[in-house]
């Protein structure tokens, strides 16, 4: 489990979580996450997979800071914030962390770019900027003709898309996606697997939560979770396999 | 663990993530963005604070209007009067008029002047009144016969009948001109001022040229004899027995200041000699009538803006309720729980704002209505239409800080998922 750090800084972790466990209080206390050791390094592209009540969830939300674990530590680029302050952990997310979710979460009243727009409100981007940096994030994914469009008016791929776009306009150095595809056609889910592909060979980590096996098999190394525990191959980052472009 | 070089590393990248924020400028587009998402709901809750204010502003300027209106309309004459006595002819021993033959002019310089003379009662020994016409002689002893400037005909008010009234030039020349009141002609039998019918008052011989009916504030004008001051003076000399006096008609408000600037600008050679004063107001005796009733609308005003708080708190909860996916993503995005409890309480505290605003326009537009339709002269502390909104934005604050609570407690792992 110490493999990661002898590897130097070109396998820099981005999430490292030691012992990291999560109960549900009670009563009956559930153990949705038992002690759990894991690496994801910088540039990889991981997959995690699993049936629902698996703790897949639960470990989206440590992992995306949207929950504390109730035990071990988590690190994210270094900084300890399993334990920190909401404040900290707030100041994280806005800059380090990009969410891509199942079901969008695009503001339906605005444009793609307002939307965009959205995630540079909290990591402070200066306001004259944030046009053209919200413009550039949809040309990565391919929308820029469609900035000015409501969500109403896209499709569901396209959806997903300025969902990327906002995720991605930080350049964050975690992308965070929770089921993306999951409510994606197949022709779809297809074209969003390439692109969060291109943003990996990109440079981009990924972590990726789905229970689509087409999904989970593009991805460099795949994370099973089963009843808390991972179970997938390497379980605990120790064998990880390299990128290969 | 760690080596001493990683949490050195540690260390120092944990300063690197600046603190997540919500400036002002975003604060302000983020909160508006909220309400304009479905303005119809944030119309319909604005009515309630708008319709709380609005009563408010309109109760409170309508009975401050009121207590003004009903003053006047009890004392619609003594409101907008002042008098200046001679009180330098009541102390000296010797009868004199201590008013210049210009006073009016001088009076109707002040500012709230709308007419100005001088008059006193003349009275005679023993003397009357008497007129040949139509071929007989008829008397009238006991006419109350007054000395006045030709202001003071326009200051008291006197309604013409036929004739004219006597004027500079009459009062220049002191001519022998009289005005009588219309039951007076009668009396004297003088049906028209054709043939110019002439009086006697006190042996003296007068032109009468005008009949007038009533004078709202001089009465015995309309059942008298009135000549020029001048020419009184000519005749018999200043009054003795009843000083002369200065009437003045003034506009609504001013008759105090008035009273108190005329001694000095008609006599500012010696002001001790005259002195001002403005009719008693009964302003005061209505607005002790009138405050049980105004607390009653307070109260009421009261109750519509808890009713538009209470709607305002409903609807910023249903919103935290609905929008619980939109705070789990501003959580994801890095919002910290203080950013979305201002959010919303921004939101609420707007609605407040823009309900009072409105409903302070509306309630000076409805006081400006029901005076004008009254005829009126609206009164309302402009203090209250600078607070009318404060007061919504308050209401606003405080009905928006529940519901910012719920929101900023939010679990955003939970949020994310509705």
């Amino acid at each position: 489990m110490t493999g990661g750090r002898a590897r130097g800084p070109a396998v820099e972790p981005v999430i490292r979580l030691s012992s990291v466990a999560y109960t549900y209080r009670g009563p009956p206390p559930v153990h949705a996450l038992k002690p759990t050791n894991l690496v994801i390094c910088r540039g990889e592209h991981v997959a995690i997979t699993g049936p629902s009540g698996s703790g897949k969830s639960t470990l989206l939300n440590l992992l995306g800071l949207l929950d504390k674990p109730t035990h071990g530590t988590l690190e994210i680029d270094g900084i300890d914030v399993g334990a920190a302050p909401e404040r900290e952990r707030a100041a994280v997310r806005a800059h380090r962390i990009g969410f891509v979710f199942q079901s969008f979460h695009l503001l339906p009243y605005r444009t793609s770019i307002e939307n965009v727009m959205l995630a540079q409100v909290y990591a402070d981007q200066p306001r004259r900027r944030r046009r053209a940096a919200a413009m550039a994030a949809l040309a990565q994914v391919g929308l820029a003709d469609r900035a000015d469009a409501l969500p109403t008016a896209l499709s569901g791929g396209e959806r997903q898309r300025v969902a990327i776009a906002r995720a991605l306009v930080n350049h964050p150095s975690l992308l965070m996606c929770d089921e993306p595809t999951g409510n994606l056609d197949t022709a779809t889910t297809n074209e969003l697997t390439d692109l969060l592909e291109s943003l990996h060979r990109e440079g981009a980590t990924l972590v990726v939560i789905t229970h689509n096996p087409a999904v989970a098999g593009r991805a460099q190394r795949q994370i099973a979770i089963r009843d808390g525990r991972l179970t997938g191959h390497p379980p605990d980052g120790d064998t990880r396999a390299l990128p290969d472009a | 663990m760690g080596t001493p070089v990683r949490s050195l590393t540690r260390r120092r990248l944990r300063g690197d993530v600046p603190p997540s924020q919500l400036r002002l400028p975003d604060l302000g587009s983020e909160a508006l963005a909220g309400l304009l998402q479905r303005p119809g709901r944030s119309a319909l809750t604005l009515l309630g604070v708008m319709l709380g204010i609005g009563s408010f502003v309109t109760i409170v300027g309508i009975a401050q209007t009121a207590s003004g209106q009903i003053g006047k309309q009890f004392n619609v004459l003594q409101a907008t009067q002042a008098y200046v006595f001679d009180a330098g002819a009541a102390q000296s021993r010797t009868p004199a008029v201590d008013f210049p033959p210009d006073a009016d002019a001088l009076a109707g310089r002040i500012h709230g002047v709308v007419a100005a003379g001088v008059y006193w009662p003349v009275h005679f020994k023993q003397a009357g009144v008497s007129a040949y016409a139509s071929g007989f002689l008829a008397s009238q002893r006991a006419l109350p016969v007054t000395a006045a400037s030709p202001g003071l005909l326009a200051a008291a008010g006197v309604k013409l009948v036929s004739g004219t009234l006597f004027n500079q030039f009459h009062e220049a020349h002191a001519q022998n001109v009289a005005v009588l009141g219309e039951s007076v002609a009668a009396g004297l039998g003088i049906t028209s001022l054709e043939g110019q019918p002439a009086i006697f008052i006190d042996g003296q011989p007068f032109t009468v040229i005008g009949i007038v009916a009533s004078s709202q504030r001089l009465p015995q004008l309309g059942v008298g004899v009135t000549v020029p001051e001048s020419t009184a003076l000519r005749l018999w000399g200043p009054p003795a027995q009843e000083q002369a006096q200065m009437l003045i008609h003034t506009t609504l408000g001013a008759a105090k200041v008035v009273a108190e600037q005329a001694p000095v600008a008609i006599r500012p050679d010696n002001p001790t000699l005259l002195k001002g004063a403005a009719a008693p107001s009964a302003a005061q005796l209505q607005r002790n009538v009138s405050t049980s009733l105004n607390t009653l609308f307070l109260i009421l005003a009261g109750i519509a803006l808890v009713v538009g708080a209470v709607g305002i708190a409903n609807t910023t909860l249903v919103a935290v309720l609905e929008r619980a996916g939109e705070i789990g993503l501003r959580r994801a995005l890095g919002a910290r729980p203080r950013h979305i409890g201002i959010q919303f309480l921004t939101e609420s505290t707007a609605l407040g704002l823009f309900g009072g605003l409105i409903g302070a326009s509306l309630g000076v537009a409805a006081i400006l209505a029901i005076t004008i339709d009254r005829h009126w002269t609206a009164l309302l502390d402009p203090r209250i239409v600078v607070a009318a909104p404060v007061a919504g934005a308050v209401v606003g604050l405080l009905a928006g800080l529940y519901p910012a609570l719920r929101a900023s407690v939010l679990e955003p792992a939970d949020a994310l998922r509705r």
